[in-house]
């Protein structure tokens, strides 16, 4: 195991406490605009943990994959940024 | 162990480092334009430098390019969302406004409604 790996699972247990702390969100968010902000957060933490992997890893398979998301990823929180109402709490 | 991988790994290292502040923050921090402040930290300074971590692992054209375009795509969706999010947060009153320093959104409002009632007086 190279120091490349340490390090590679040293940030993938801080990716893993991130996404955890964002799911802990996305469970109790007092309203929907937090759930979709904490969404937003747990793909960015995902985009950042694949690139990692090709990084530590040394291919470029999920390079594609990250484009896909990085286009995509603002259909979720802007279509509930748009039609939230004052009256949806909970 | 060379100095490329000793640059990997300390790039890989620091966006990890923004991804578990960002999930900490959307944890901890008290309201959505707070926690809006905290999340936009992997969004573009976490991919930046672990794509970058990407390029000097794999250095080779069609790498650099697609790259570019993610981050490129990165760059103009991100912003939108966070605008939109923040906006909605505003108005739809999901905000602790003690905790607001400037309100430059909320004088606009009001200004506008001083001048819609102005137009609207009849005994003009």
């Amino acid at each position: 195991m190279s120091a490349l790996d340490v390090m590679g699972v040293a940030a993938g247990v801080m990716f893993g406490v991130g996404a955890i702390a964002a799911l802990v969100r996305i469970i109790r968010g007092p309203t929907m605009l937090d759930r979709a902000l904490a969404i937003d957060v747990l793909l960015a933490i995902a985009m950042c943990g694949l690139a990692a992997g090709m990084a530590v890893n040394g291919h470029t398979e999920t390079l594609v994959v990250l484009l896909v998301l990085a286009l995509f990823a603002i259909v979720g929180s802007i279509a509930i940024a748009r039609f939230i109402g004052k009256e949806d709490r909970s | 162990m060379n100095a490329l991988e000793l640059g990997v790994g300390a790039l890989i290292l620091l966006s990890g480092f923004l991804s578990m502040a960002a999930g900490v923050g959307a944890l901890r921090f008290p309201d959505v334009l707070s926690r809006l402040h905290a999340a936009t930290k992997p969004q573009v300074l976490g991919l930046a430098v672990v794509l970058l971590a990407v390029v000097l692992r794999v250095p080779s054209w069609g790498v650099v390019s697609t790259v570019v375009l993610i981050m490129t795509f990165q760059l103009l969706t991100q912003p939108m969302t966070a605008h939109m999010l923040g906006r909605a947060s505003y108005r739809s009153d999901e905000l602790r406004r003690d905790l607001l320093i400037r309100d430059d959104l909320g004088r606009d409002i009001a200004e506008y409604e001083q001048q819609r009632e102005r137009d609207d007086d009849p005994a003009r």
